[in-house]
């Protein structure tokens, strides 16, 4: 339904976007995930057919973005970034302007409006003036705004930013149910909003594409993935070198703990699950565990990795887990304490 | 419906929901009042003309036309919603278009609360009413030149007060170059053909001729075209620059 073909974008000196290609389908929730100025705002706003790209071509349900660009933007909705709306109106008024503005009239534009009043919970605010509206209420109507002619393409930038934690679950099921039969393309700062949310995630970091995926399969490249964390009590000399012995074990490294307990972090060998033999040693050898945790992988880990100058493949390889990557050792003890 | 009417229809309702559109209207009205009156000599002059109040009103909206028109495009940049507008379907040329029909259009509603001077005039005595007739749709005219130079420098920046003050400059200057006094002094200093060029492109002058009841068709078109020549160049600023 989206197809983005070596698209670049220049401003000036500044590759905002550099060569970024990407297909998209119906029923995928995509997420675009970076540090900021990775270019993921720059790329909405290119499928979106705000920006034209310096190179490279983007089709969206078959319409050429760059020559038929009413076309295309008639079957998407838009929450540009920060949700801006003419504060002067009311949303009644914005919503009926939109509208218009996408060719619906009489019945079909009060039932479009009266849908997407209900989805967003706009109701008891629809003739206060969008400037005297709560960001929470400001975000929706953007989004009320943006799925109004329920479009088969939306596009997000960063549609739970500034909202408390009820209004991002309540944006996040709005998305889901939404999901089914469009595509989702969105962008956020929340590594935990890709789980909740997508399908598929994506990392772009100067322009480009450095990983794209399932969540979980992001999660799995995390060098912390499938390690456990070992808290023992009581007499248990030896545990750590027992533990290294275990076939699969990469690396074993103690946790300084305040409590006096015998803490470590178990590193199998190609991040594999380790949970079965180690219990059975456990077992075997009458260790009293305090706490056991397997790791499910950390999304904030991944992202800093990959983020980082230099392609992932390099970084993947040298933040093997134990291995001896600068970048393991500086955040190692910093992770491990935050962690316990 | 189409697009250059829905932005219309959007653009001429924001005016009256904010205090802008009654404000400006009762600064219009009290300002042309005070200068027919007090400056020109209107009830002295002791004639059944509109010459005193269409005499002031280029200076008038030398003032009034650029803190109108400045926030066109610099407030739909600077706020964002540029990005709503551009991404709805509708083309640039039919925002430009829309917007600055709905600008020229409350100009319109201005000119036509001058009316109830004309009823003046008319109890009063016998004016010459294709005189007053053509000067109003002088006055419309030359509005919407003056607006769509505003449109076009506001399409420039995305600073509101930037876009009054420089537009307010050179349209000043614009006029001041068909002002007798410093057109006499242009012709003394610059070439013929020059001086000419200058003078026929002063909206003061084309205004003038109008005014006089002369509604001569090169002076129509003249703003007419002003206008479609700013308002083309508003278009292409607009789809350049949307991004930065």
């Amino acid at each position: 339904m989206i197809e983005l073909v070596k698209l670049s974008k220049r401003f000036g000196s500044l590759h905002a976007v550099d060569g970024l290609s990407l297909s998209i389908q119906r029923g995928e929730v995509l997420g675009f995930l970076g540090p900021n100025g990775a270019g993921k705002s720059t790329t909405m706003k290119m499928i979106t057919g705000f920006l034209p790209p310096t190179e490279g071509k983007i089709t969206v349900l078959d319409y050429d973005v760059v020559q038929q660009t009413r076309e295309a933007q008639a079957c998407m909705g838009y929450l540009p970034e920060g949700a801006p709306l003419y504060p002067d109106m009311t949303p009644r008024g914005l919503l009926g302007f939109c509208a218009a503005a996408r060719g619906l009239t009489g019945q079909a534009r009060k039932t479009a409006i009266g849908r997407a009043i209900e989805r967003t919970e706009l109701g008891g605010v629809m003739n206060q003036r969008i400037e005297t509206l709560s960001k929470g209420f400001k975000r929706r109507v953007g989004l009320a705004q943006a799925i109004l002619h329920d479009p088969p393409v939306l596009v997000l930038d960063e549609p739970t930013d500034g909202l408390d934690p009820n209004q991002k679950a309540q944006v996040r099921a709005l998305i889901h149910e939404m999901s089914a039969d469009k595509v989702v393309v969105l962008s956020t700062h929340i590594l935990e909003e890709v789980e909740a949310v997508c399908t598929r995630a994506t990392i772009m970091a100067e322009g480009r594409l450095r990983f794209d995926g399932t969540p979980v399969e992001l999660r799995k490249r995390s060098r912390f993935f499938n390690s456990i964390e070992l808290h023992l009590t009581g007499s248990s000399e030896g545990a750590g070198r027992a533990i290294e012995g275990i076939n699969g074990v990469d690396s074993v490294q103690p946790i300084e703990t305040t409590d006096g307990n015998n803490a470590m972090r178990i590193f199998p060998r190609d991040k594999q699950a380790l949970l079965a033999p180690v219990t059975a040693l456990i077992s075997q050898r009458g260790w009293q565990v305090e706490h056991l945790f397997v790791d499910p992988g950390r999304l904030d880990d991944v992202f800093r990795v990959m983020t980082r100058d230099g392609s992932t493949e390099e970084r993947e390889s040298s933040s093997a887990p134990g291995g001896p990557s600068p970048l393991g050792k500086r955040e190692t003890p910093e992770q491990l304490t935050s962690k316990s | 419906m189409n697009g250059t009417l829905v932005v219309f229809r959007r653009e001429f309702a924001a005016y009256f929901s904010t205090p802008l559109a009654y404000v400006f209207l009762a600064f219009f009205l009290v300002l042309t009042g005070i200068y027919q009156w007090a400056f020109m000599g209107f009830y002295n002059a002791d004639q059944a003309s509109l010459q005193s109040l269409f005499s002031g009103l280029p200076w008038l909206f030398l003032a009034l036309i650029p803190a109108l028109g400045m926030r066109l495009w610099s407030e739909e940049r600077h706020s964002g919603t540029i990005e709503l507008l551009l991404t709805l379907p509708i083309s640039v040329a039919q925002a430009v278009l829309g917007k600055f029909l709905a600008a020229w259009a409350f100009v319109g509603v201005a000119l036509g609360l001058l009316v109830s001077e004309w009823v003046t005039v008319t109890y009063l005595g016998e004016p010459d009413h294709g005189v007053i007739a053509a000067s109003f749709m002088g006055a419309f005219l030359m509005a919407g030149a003056f607006l769509a130079f505003a449109a076009l420098v506001s399409s420039l920046t995305k600073n509101q007060v930037l876009a009054f003050v420089v537009t307010l400059v050179l349209l000043l200057v614009n006029l001041t170059v068909g002002f007798p006094g410093v057109a006499d002094w242009l012709g003394a200093v610059l070439p013929s053909t020059l001086h000419q060029a200058i003078k026929d492109s002063s909206f003061l002058v084309r205004f003038d001729a109008i005014s006089r009841g002369v509604l001569d068709l090169r002076d129509v078109l003249f703003f007419l075209s002003a206008m479609a020549l700013c308002l083309f160049a508003n278009a292409t600023v607009v789809d350049l620059r949307k991004g930065a």
